[in-house]
């Protein structure tokens, strides 16, 4: 026990005193999201702007839907320039009864969103000036769908990304560091089992991946990114752990084939870079392409990713944990018996 | 020397690598208490063969007892009684020197008080909070000592200790072996000083090309090889035809600065001399290591 807690005291301090890792761990992914929490803050919000020169019924009822936003002229030259500039997707004119509506052509879906919003004001105008009841009634209503505000998928993305990171990282150096400097020797040569050793190196790791996930939804919580953590989300915990254990395994495979310090961050970053992106770490998964989606579930990162945004912004309860705790379990397992098979003691 | 009080006990192992015989039956013992040292240039196979009686390796052939235990398979139960020195400082990340003896202490179950104690032995008490990549390369070596001595084991195993130390540095690790040595530590030591092993060790087994070519106390081995003593005095206070006429002298003979005897008999040489009162600049050099080695391998010595 002794034994145990002084290395993992020895590591911790390591750790704590090398300012390199401890920026890969919390800064480099805080400015992620600081960066991406704060260009996508007022993403989804945004309505079409067109230009407007004039005014009349049409126009005062579109105004009020909230449907499009207007940026009025004087001048239709002037409107229709700022089409042709491709500065706005169209331009409406309205001269009294006749209303123009100039669009750019390069931009066709949001062309066919404002030509499609106006023809409908128009339309009702239209009936509504016969005095005709209408034959069909139409009505639409607001539904609260799956779609998340940005920092809202950002937060556990970058979260599980950076506990990634930072497992695969420590221990793949760790290991390729030891063996180089021959503290794996010591420690062979020591009346100490290896067990003791790993579990304390991963104890350290999962003591950060803690930290880190109160650090990054500390940060996102703040007032001006607004994270809004619901449901379960301390389940978050023993995902943190079961992500820490796994990556750890990984970086163990990688350590065991880099013969160089140099080599194994090249090669945990060959590993876990493609892997972050195709997880969803920067961008909702769930708007790729279904081939990606695919893919992706072949990713352990992308299973943390998951379990972490049900639990801790799709109020999620214990169940959402299921299928990632057993992907990470079984990656876990299989990995981390492939590292013990290659490892080296010795260069 | 009975096997029962031997500490080690080697007995023709051999290992290859390839093509590479890189140790090629070596036997030898050493007694409890013992300073043993295993000299050759570099490639002699001198690591490899202490890495094997250390248990890091196992050997094609041959058979090795460690204070009665084989050290291969990893022995676990003879582990505690075996202090290593590596040849590369090995060290955990970003520890002072304190934490790395305690750290190292805690493999084997050792307080952090005892630990901390072991840097009075090895000078370097003052620098117990600087950290380990802080050290001079002496000081840093005398930490991997005692990192390798901080469980009191038995025997110790120092792999070249001495490499690549100022002369300062290296005279100042002699004094901490002699320490060890005192505590009544059984040191098994390679290097390729051999004015070094001279000084230092009780007995030598010089290695070369993966075999032992000699093995002895240093004196016994220098006497061995029946070469002269050479006696050199200031130019000029003797002529080279007089001094070749001293009773004992071999052979005279001058350069711009000296006048060098050669002698197997040095008493009566030296007694000649002091009677003439021609001890001017007197240096007496007796036959080294470093002439056994090249007379064992016919040639020079290079560490």
């Amino acid at each position: 026990m002794t034994a145990f807690k002084t290395l993992s005291v020895a590591m911790l301090k390591g750790f704590v005193r090398d300012k390199a890792t401890l920026f890969f761990t919390f800064l480099f992914p805080l400015m992620f999201l600081i960066i991406f929490g704060l260009l996508l803050r007022d993403a989804g919000e945004d309505r079409t702007k067109i230009a407007l020169v004039g005014d009349g019924s049409v126009v005062s009822a579109l105004r009020e839907s909230g449907a499009l936003e207007f940026e009025s002229y004087d001048d239709e030259n002037a409107a229709v320039r700022k089409v042709q500039d491709g500065d706005l997707p169209a331009a409406l004119i309205v001269r009294g009864q006749r209303i123009d509506l100039r669009f750019a052509q390069s931009d066709q879906v949001r062309s066919a969103t404002v030509v499609g919003i106006v023809n409908g004001f128009v339309d009702r105008a239209n009936l509504a000036a016969t005095g005709q009841p209408p034959t069909f009634t139409f009505t639409a209503e607001k539904v609260e769908d799956a779609t998340l505000k940005p920092i809202q998928y950002l937060t556990p993305g970058i979260l599980s990304w950076g506990v990634a990171v930072s497992a695969v990282f420590g221990s793949a150096l760790t290991l390729v560091s030891w063996r180089r400097k021959q503290v794996l020797r010591r420690i062979r040569l020591a009346p100490i089992s290896t067990t003791s050793v790993l579990s304390s190196r991963i104890l350290v790791s999962a003591g950060v991946a803690l930290v880190q996930g109160v650090t990054f939804i500390g940060v996102a919580s703040l007032p001006v990114f607004g994270l809004r953590l619901s449901g379960a989300w301390w389940l978050a915990i023993p995902l943190l752990l079961l992500g820490t254990i796994a990556f750890f395994a990984l970086g163990m495979l990688v350590g065991a084939f880099a013969k160089t310090e140099e080599a194994a961050s090249a090669a945990a970053n060959i590993v876990v870079l493609p892997m972050a992106f195709l997880s969803g770490t920067f961008f909702p998964v769930d708007q790729a392409p279904a081939w990606l989606q695919a893919v992706s579930k072949a990713f352990p990162l992308r299973h943390m990713n998951d379990g972490m945004l049900d639990v801790l912004v799709r109020g999620k309860g214990i169940e959402a944990l299921a299928v990632p705790a057993a992907v990470l379990v079984g990656f876990s397992l299989v990995v981390g018996f492939l590292a013990s098979r290659v490892f080296k003691w010795e260069e | 020397m009975t096997e029962e009080r031997s500490a080690v006990v080697v007995r023709d192992i051999r290992k290859s690598y390839g093509e590479l015989k890189a140790v090629d039956g070596v036997s030898f013992t050493v007694a409890e208490g013992e300073f043993f040292g295993i000299l050759g240039p570099n490639g002699a196979g001198k690591t490899t063969t202490l890495e094997i009686v250390e248990g890091l390796r196992e050997p094609d052939s041959g058979e090795v007892v460690l204070l009665g235990e084989s050290p291969w398979p990893r022995n676990v139960k003879l582990l505690p009684r075996i202090g290593v020195q590596l040849q590369a400082t090995s060290f955990f990340d970003k520890l002072t020197a304190k934490e790395q003896l305690q750290t190292f202490g805690a493999l084997y179950g050792v307080s952090a008080g005892t630990a901390a104690d072991m840097l009075e032995l090895v000078g370097l008490a003052d620098k117990a909070n600087e950290q380990e990549n802080k050290l001079s390369g002496g000081q840093r070596q005398r930490l991997s000592i005692a990192c390798a001595l901080v469980h009191d084991p038995d025997i110790v195993f120092l792999d070249e200790p001495t490499a690549a130390l100022d002369p300062q540095a290296r005279r100042n690790l002699w004094d901490v072996l002699r320490a060890i040595k005192e505590r009544g530590k059984t040191i098994v030591y390679t290097t390729h000083y051999l004015d070094e092993a001279e000084i230092l060790c009780d007995r030598v087994a010089i290695m070369d090309k993966g075999r032992v070519l000699a093995l002895d106390r240093p004196a016994v081995l220098v006497r061995g090889l029946d070469a002269p003593t050479h006696v050199t005095l200031q130019k000029g206070l003797l002529s080279a035809v007089d001094a070749s006429a001293l009773d004992g002298v071999d052979e005279a003979h001058e350069d711009e600065v000296s006048l060098t005897l050669s002698t197997r008999r040095p008493a009566p040489v030296l007694s000649a001399l002091a009677e003439r009162g021609a001890l001017d600049g007197l240096q007496v050099r007796t036959a080294t290591l470093e002439d056994v080695f090249l007379d064992l391998t016919g040639r020079e010595y290079r560490a």
